[in-house]
């Protein structure tokens, strides 16, 4: 044990404790609340299983819930298939850093932004369409249900194209930590085809570090609320939706069923990733069985080229969209089966009642504050754990990944109800709360491994020559490790900018952001302005990731060792 | 506008309704006027409609240069998610400084925040340009969907159901909502409609339940279980017929008028709808539809109601709200509104009570060929109560998503 910033590590705690922990267990104490029927506004002031009992007879209740678990579990398992395929065919070919570079624009892109520009790929009246039409004839667009389909495929291609990415990188940073060409090698050597080493020996490896990553996807997919608006089915919709919608009905005795269904929502992903678990403990028998066995699976071949193949097409896709969003917000006038527009006008970027330049200050600073913070409290987290020498405890580690497993839904409601009871409810501050709960996650997920990662020896010269811990921090630490903090940071403002919920619940839809206008644009007439919203959507993040290179670049250009390749 | 032709005619027996509201409410004004100078309006109001989008600036740069008022737009996808604010708010206590000072609102939402007590007012009759309303207790300005206004509801524009279509593609419209059916037959896939859980899909169902309900009166009243049986049976019939040829059999609906709107644009269907007249013309002009688009209503006539302005009761900025719901019903800010470059969408006022030179500004107002007349609109027809609208979106829900 020891006592070295015993002081840091108490506040960290009570900052994470009331920042974070907080707010979390309010909103679902005032969710589950109204769940079991307790909400004095409406004059219900029972505890009673009513609101449950309404909640499984609302029509097309069924039909969400199976929508969600089909979609929610479907992208994940697909995504990490394909993502594992894609690793096994290219990763000898390539490095890690060429890795990251590749997938940074999808991972800056938010997750509305590209699938706003999904739905226009891939509607019937959208570019594959067009680029289909001269060979097929279609002089209008065909009735299929290419995006909205009531299985849920749009959407389920949406999430896997932001979560393919995602997760290649996990594996490619995981991957370091294992001597892969050597064991792919011993294993080619011994018969066994490449696609089956990877699935005997390296991900076995490779699983227990990244499977906190692949929980958080399947969190994420089963309750994302805003791609399932712009992708998935309407009637009904993925429960996440049917939610938000029964949350916001006319009629407000639904608040009560659409908290049932918000706690409910929470269940599903405990049980989802209780499913994960178990699927890992039966593996590990069945796996046993299956190495011992000893297939060399020489057929899983042609599996590899698929995943690579289908990675790459969806990768295409992906850049495809974000392509048509730039298109769009430039055009006039755009009709069916035109390739491209027939006029093209700036007029949806200079006509000021558009009012993009209010959302987009407003993004940018809750962007900055949200990530200064963040930062900060990361920072003296991990510095904390370094003063008091000890890695982190599992619950700590819990602790951080809390947010992202939890869904926003469940607790977002009866947080803005204890936001108000405290007054700051609708206000930029609020706001910048609700998102940071959201942003400190990946802040810390992001420098923790650098951190730790860093070269003792310095530190300790540092204290060698006098200094106190202090200045060891601000001359020895921050400046070694300027480009992941920066990183760090760059992500943090992905996150922000992507945030959509929080900012809708919380704000009171008072804080206008280039998110949740561009949500509420998709369902607008006009493709022009959502493309200005969404083009500034992408342009942000991707100005967060060009400074978090150049900055460190610059600063450094005369320290070899510092200005790039080494830490990322 | 050969309405105004006749309102100037009406205009030389001269009424001057509300002139005799005396001193005493020239010096209440007076008062609000002061108490909302340098506040900012919170207006929370369906965001789907650039156009309207504008409007809303331009009140506020005229608000804030007459009455040094400013208004706030807040956008919202649905005009019931105010209403869960006003009640999350009302959950919280917080019964002073809400955050939203006024409402775009009308109908079910109208009626619930109504019966729930979240409304301030009554405050109409308060406000000065109120004279050059019909607030008589049948007028459309005083009721809205039934139910008696009773001054919670400030009117500000006129709305009118109407279908749009391309006049290229498209030649032979249905001229009832029974055709629809036979149309659809002979255009499969061509017609959808918003989802009947978004007022304008709604407004579908209702515009077809007044024409095939046996008798259309009992809709006035609200709904009984009875009424309800024998009112609808023929148009789920109607529409178990019409389902199977609609865009994707039916299956998937667009979210609301906007995207089908621009589903019209795209060419993946032949009609769209809108309860704003002018739309069309507004759409062409923005390049949101082809030069050849056009309007028609129903032989019958089509559904017509008025949008309000409500002011919820914990309002941090009522004063502010009555502000600006006095400048909406101001005759320059209707005229403004009526302008087909701007809104197009038609004046809530009683043309009677207006002075000759408004009246030649509403006069001087320019056309535009898509822009239907207010007489080839046809009859305008009353919406039912409330209670009909929320039951249909429930049953319609109920039949039709498994």
């Amino acid at each position: 044990m020891n006592n070295d910033g015993r002081y840091l590590r108490l506040s960290v705690l009570i900052f994470v404790g009331f920042g974070l922990i907080l707010p979390i267990s309010l909103g679902f104490w005032q969710t589950g609340r109204a769940a079991f029927g307790l909400f004095p506004a409406l004059g219900q002031d029972t505890l009673s299983l009513a609101p449950w009992r309404e909640l499984v007879t609302l029509p097309g209740f069924g039909t969400s819930l199976r929508l969600t678990l089909v979609t929610g579990i479907g992208a994940t398992v697909l995504s990490l298939m394909l993502a594992t395929g894609f690793c096994a065919a290219v990763h000898s070919r390539a490095t890690p850093g060429a890795g990251a570079r590749m997938l940074t624009p999808f991972l800056a892109i938010p997750h509305a932004a590209l699938a706003v520009g999904l739905a226009f790929v891939l509607a019937p009246s959208g570019w594959i369409a067009r680029g289909l039409a001269p060979f097929v004839g279609w002089d209008r667009p065909p009735d299929i249900a290419s995006v909205n389909d009531t299985w849920g495929l749009a959407l389920m291609a949406g999430l896997m194209i932001k979560e393919v990415p995602f997760l290649l990188l996990v594996i490619l940073s995981a991957l370091t930590q294992i001597p892969v060409a050597k064991q792919v090698t011993a294993g080619r050597a011994l018969g066994y085809g490449r696609g089956i080493v990877w699935i005997k020996i390296i991900m076995p490896q490779v699983w227990p570090l990244i499977r906190l990553p692949v929980w958080v996807v399947l969190a994420y997919a089963l309750s994302v609320v805003d791609v399932a608006m712009i992708l998935g089915p309407s009637n009904p919709p993925t429960l996440a939706v049917a939610i938000t919608r029964w949350f916001n009905a006319a009629d407000p005795g639904q608040i009560l069923p659409a908290s049932a269904g918000a706690i409910l929502q929470a269940l599903i992903i405990t049980l989802g990733i209780a499913a994960f678990v178990l699927g890992e403990l039966l593996m590990r028998r069945v796996g046993r069985w299956w190495l011992r066995r000893g297939g060399r699976g020489l057929s899983t071949e042609p599996g590899l080229h698929l995943a690579s193949l289908a990675t790459v097409i969806m990768m295409g896709i992906g850049m495809l969209a974000m392509v048509s969003l730039l298109i769009w917000s430039l055009a006039w006038r755009w009709s069916f089966p035109l390739i491209l527009p027939e006029s093209w006008s700036l007029r949806p970027w200079t006509n000021s009642s558009s009012g993009w330049q209010r959302a987009l200050s407003n993004t940018v600073f809750l962007a900055i504050t949200t990530t200064v913070l963040s930062v900060a409290l990361a920072i003296t987290w991990l510095e904390g754990e370094d003063r008091a020498r000890r890695g982190r405890a599992a619950w700590a580690e819990a602790l951080i990944y809390l947010p992202l497993v939890i869904p926003q839904i469940g607790f977002l409601y009866g947080l803005n109800i204890a936001f108000l009871q405290i007054g700051i409810s609708g206000g930029m501050s609020a706001v910048v709360w609700a998102q940071a709960i959201f942003v400190f996650p990946y802040v810390m997920i992001a420098l923790s491994d650098p951190w730790r990662a860093l070269d003792r020896q310095h530190v300790n010269s540092a204290a060698a020559l006098g200094a106190g811990p202090f200045r060891r921090l601000l001359q020895v630490k921050l400046p070694i490790l300027l480009r992941p903090i920066l990183t760090a940071a760059a992500i943090g403002v992905a996150v922000s900018v992507a945030q959509y919920l929080p900012t809708l619940f919380i704000g009171a839809g008072r804080i206008a952001t280039l998110t949740t206008e561009a949500v509420t644009l998709s369902s607008g007439s006009d493709r022009r302005v959502t493309g200005v919203y969404a083009t500034l959507q992408i342009v942000l993040p991707f100005a967060g990731y060009l400074a978090a290179f150049l900055i460190p670049a610059f600063l450094h250009r005369n320290r070899r060792k510092l200005n790039g390749s080494t830490q990322a | 506008m050969k309405h105004l032709l006749i309102a100037a005619l009406a205009l030389s027996f001269g009424t001057s309704a509300l002139a005799d509201s005396g001193a005493d409410s020239l010096t209440d004004w007076q008062q609000t006027l002061d108490e909302a100078r340098g506040q900012t309006v919170c207006w929370n109001a369906w965001g789907g409609d650039a156009r309207t989008n504008a409007f809303i600036a331009w009140v506020s740069d005229q608000t804030d240069a007459q009455y040094g008022v400013k208004v706030e737009q807040v956008k919202l996808s649905d005009t019931a998610e105010a209403v869960t604010r006003v009640i999350s708010e009302k959950a919280a206590g917080r019964d002073h400084d809400g955050s939203i000072d006024i409402i775009w609102i009308n109908g079910p939402n109208f009626l619930a925040m109504k019966k729930q007590g979240l409304l301030h007012g009554p405050f109409v009759a308060s406000l000065p340009n109120a004279q050059y309303l019909d607030l008589g207790p049948t007028s459309a300005a005083s009721v809205d969907f039934t139910v008696p206004v009773e001054g919670m509801e400030s009117p500000w524009r006129l709305a009118k159901f109407v279908f749009t279509y391309d006049s290229v593609r498209v030649s032979d419209v249905p001229r009832t909502m029974a055709d629809f059916v036979g149309w659809a037959a002979d255009h499969p896939g061509g017609f959808t409609h918003p989802a009947p859980s978004n007022f304008m899909g709604a407004t579908f169902l209702k515009q077809a339940l007044i024409e095939l309900a046996p008798d259309a009166s009992v809709l006035q009243n609200p709904v009984s279980d009875d009424a309800y049986e024998i009112a609808t049976a023929p148009l789920w019939d109607w529409y178990d017929a019409l389902r199977p040829n609609m865009w994707r059999g039916g299956e998937t609906l667009p979210e609301n008028e906007s995207i089908q709107q621009q589903m019209l644009n795209d060419g993946e269907v032949d009609i769209s709808m809108s309860l704003d007249p002018a739309s069309t013309a507004a759409a062409i002009a923005q390049g949101l539809l082809p030069e050849t688009a056009r309007v028609f209503v129903p032989e019958g006539g089509s559904i017509g109601n008025v949008s309000f302005v409500a002011i919820p009761y914990n309002a941090a900025h009522s004063a502010g709200a009555e502000v600006v719901a006095n400048f909406l019903i101001a005759p320059e800010t209707q005229a403004h509104m009526q302008n087909i470059d701007v809104l197009g969408s038609f004046s809530v006022l009683d043309p009677s009570k207006l002075d000759a030179s408004a009246q030649a500004t509403f006069a001087a107002l320019p056309a535009s060929d898509a822009l239907p007349t207010l007489e080839s609109l046809g009859p305008t027809l009353l919406e039912p109560h409330a209670s009909w609208m929320t039951r249909l979106t429930k049953d319609w829900a109920r039949r039709y998503t498994k």
